[in-house]
C-alpha cells in the first residue's frame, strides 16, 4: 500500500509541474515573423538534401525525376509532346486581335513574350495577387471579350504559349515590402500545409512528405518546382488543364469541395508556390501522366 | 485544314525510326458528357505507314485507344531521302493523310 | 405466456414515437445538417461527402423512407460538424507541417 501510494503522490506531482511549465514554445511560434527569403532557402534546402542525386533544374519535371523508367518515357515523348497542340493553338490564338483591333500583347509587358517567370506578382493598386491566367481574362474583358473558363482549353492553350516563350527562364516572382504582399504570401503558405477535405490531407502531406512514392498508381511529384511545368497536358485528363485544374482537382481528389479558379486562396497558394521556386527554370508546357 | 499528323522519321543504317503524333478525339463510345448523355464513338480504324508505296505499318484501332495517339516503330529498307506516307480512315468515313521524308 | 410477451412487445413498439421517424424530424434534422455545412463553407472547407450524403437524405425523404433519410441527415451533420473541426484547429495545426 505505502509504495504504491507513494509512487502515485510521485506522479501526480510530476504531472503538475509539467502543466505549470511555462508554454513557451508555443507562444514563440506564433509570433514568428513572416521572412520569405528564409522560407525559400529551408524548402529548396529540404529538397535538396532529401534528393541529392538531382540537379536544382531536375525538380521542374516533377514525377520524372522521381523515377527511372518514367523518365525515360517522358523523355520518348517530349520528341513529340502531347501538348504540341494546344501550344500551336495557343500562339496562334495570341497573335490574332480582339474584335476591338487590340490585341493580348497589348496587355503585357514585352508583348507578353517570355514574362511568364513574374506571375504571379502583387498588384499593389489592387492589393492583391494576380496570377497570368487572371491577366489573361482580364485582358479580355477589358477589351470587350468574354472571359475564357480558367482550368482547361483555350486559357491552358494561351499560357502554353506564353509559358513556352518563357522556357529556361527561372521563376522571379517579386514580394514587395508591402504588408499586404506578405500578407498574401503568408496565407499562401498556410493554404499550402493545411489539411483539408475528409481525407485530412494537405498539400505537403502528397508534395513534401512523399514526393517520389506512390498514391495508388500515380509517383508523386516534389512541391519545389511543381508550377514550373504549367500548364500540362495530362494523360489522365486526356488533355490540357491549367493551374487553376490541377487546384481544383486536387482538392476534389481528396474530398474538399472546391473553391472557385482564381478565388483568393488559390491566388495566394500559386504566390506562395512559385516564390519558393524562384530560380526555378519554367519548363511549361507540360506533360504528366 | 492543317494535318492532324505529326510525323518524324530518321534513318539510322539499315532501321528507320518512325514516331507520329495523332490529333483526333478518339471517343470510344462510352463516355458521358456533362448533360449526362453518351458522346457517340468517333475513333480511327485503320492507320497506314507507307514506304514507297508498300504498307510498313497497319494498325486496326477501336475504341481502346486514346485521344491524340502516339505511334512509334521502327521498320527496315527505308533510307534518307525516301517517301513515308501516312494515312488513317475514321469510323465516321473522315480520312487525312500526309507524306514525310526519311531524314 | 408465450404469445403474451411477444405481443406486449409488438404494441409498445406500435405505440413508441420515437422509433419511427416523420417528416418532422427530417426537415429538423437536415436543416441542422445544412446549417453546419454552411459555416463549413464559411470556413472555406466544405467536404465533398457532406453533400452527397445530404443529397441522399433529400432524396430519402422524397421517395418516403424518412427512417433513412433521418440517418442520412444526421450523418450529414456529423461530417459537416468535423469539417468545421478539422478548419478551426488547422488554423493552427498547419504550422507542425511546415518546412522551417
Amino acid at each position: 500500500m505505502k509504495p504504491r501510494f507513494a509512487i502515485h503522490l510521485a506522479l501526480a506531482m510530476f504531472a503538475l509541474s509539467l502543466v505549470a511549465m511555462p508554454l513557451f514554445t508555443i507562444t514563440a511560434r506564433a509570433a514568428d515573423k513572416i521572412d520569405p527569403e528564409a522560407d525559400k532557402k529551408a524548402f529548396q534546402k529540404f529538397f535538396m538534401e532529401k534528393f541529392p542525386k538531382l540537379k536544382p533544374e531536375d525538380f521542374v519535371n516533377g514525377p520524372y525525376s522521381m523515377n527511372e523508367d518514367l523518365h525515360k518515357q517522358w523523355e520518348e515523348k517530349e520528341q513529340f509532346p502531347p501538348y504540341e497542340f494546344s501550344l500551336e493553338a495557343g500562339k496562334e490564338m495570341f497573335s490574332r486581335p480582339f474584335k476591338n483591333g487590340k490585341s493580348y500583347a497589348d496587355c503585357f509587358p514585352n508583348q507578353g513574350i517570355g514574362i511568364r517567370q513574374n506571375y504571379p506578382y502583387f498588384d499593389e493598386k489592387e492589393g492583391k495577387v494576380i496570377t497570368l491566367e487572371l491577366a489573361l481574362n482580364r485582358c479580355r474583358e477589358a477589351n470587350g471579350e468574354a472571359p475564357f473558363s480558367y482550368v482547361k482549353d483555350e486559357m491552358a492553350a494561351l499560357t502554353a504559349y506564353m509559358a513556352f516563350t518563357s522556357r529556361g527562364k527561372p521563376f522571379d516572382i517579386k514580394i514587395p515590402n508591402d504588408p499586404r504582399a506578405l500578407e498574401a504570401y503568408q496565407k499562401g503558405k498556410e493554404y499550402f500545409y493545411t489539411r483539408r477535405g475528409q481525407l485530412n490531407f494537405s498539400c505537403a502531406t502528397c508534395h513534401v512528405q512523399s514526393p517520389g512514392e506512390r498514391i495508388r498508381a500515380e509517383v508523386l511529384a516534389p512541391a519545389l518546382g511543381i508550377l514550373n511545368a504549367m500548364p500540362i497536358y495530362r494523360s489522365e485528363w486526356s488533355g490540357m488543364g491549367t493551374t487553376s485544374r490541377r487546384f481544383t482537382t486536387c482538392n476534389s481528389q481528396i474530398r474538399g469541395v472546391p473553391l472557385t479558379p482564381q478565388d483568393d486562396e488559390y491566388r495566394n497558394l500559386e504566390y506562395y508556390l512559385s516564390y519558393v521556386s524562384n530560380g526555378m527554370p519554367i519548363s511549361g508546357p507540360g506533360a504528366r501522366p | 485544314m492543317a494535318s492532324t499528323i505529326r510525323v518524324r522519321a530518321t534513318a539510322n543504317g539499315d532501321i528507320t525510326e518512325v514516331q507520329a503524333l495523332i490529333q483526333h478525339p478518339m471517343d470510344s463510345g462510352f463516355v458521358k458528357d456533362a448533360k449526362g448523355e453518351l458522346i457517340p464513338p468517333h475513333f480511327i480504324q485503320e492507320l497506314t505507314f507507307e514506304h514507297n508505296g508498300k504498307p510498313v505499318f497497319v494498325a486496326d484501332w477501336g475504341a481502346a485507344v486514346s485521344k491524340d495517339p502516339y505511334v512509334k516503330f521502327a521498320f527496315k529498307g527505308g533510307k534518307k531521302g525516301d517517301d513515308l506516307k501516312i494515312s488513317w480512315v475514321d469510323n465516321k468515313g473522315a480520312t487525312d493523310t500526309t507524306t514525310a521524308k526519311i531524314q | 405466456m408465450s404469445i403474451v410477451k411477444p405481443l406486449l412487445v409488438s404494441m409498445l413498439l406500435i405505440a413508441s414515437p420515437a422509433l419511427a421517424a416523420s417528416e418532422a424530424d427530417f426537415k429538423a434534422a437536415y436543416a441542422a445538417a445544412e446549417a453546419a455545412n454552411k459555416e463549413a463553407g464559411s470556413l472555406r472547407n466544405q467536404w465533398t461527402t457532406t453533400a452527397t450524403t445530404l443529397a441522399a437524405a433529400k432524396k430519402a425523404a422524397d421517395s418516403g423512407d424518412f427512417e433513412t433519410a433521418v440517418a442520412q441527415a444526421k450523418e450529414a451533420e456529423a461530417l459537416a460538424k468535423a469539417s468545421i473541426y478539422q478548419a478551426t484547429s488547422e488554423k493552427e495545426r498547419w504550422k507542425d507541417m511546415e518546412i522551417r
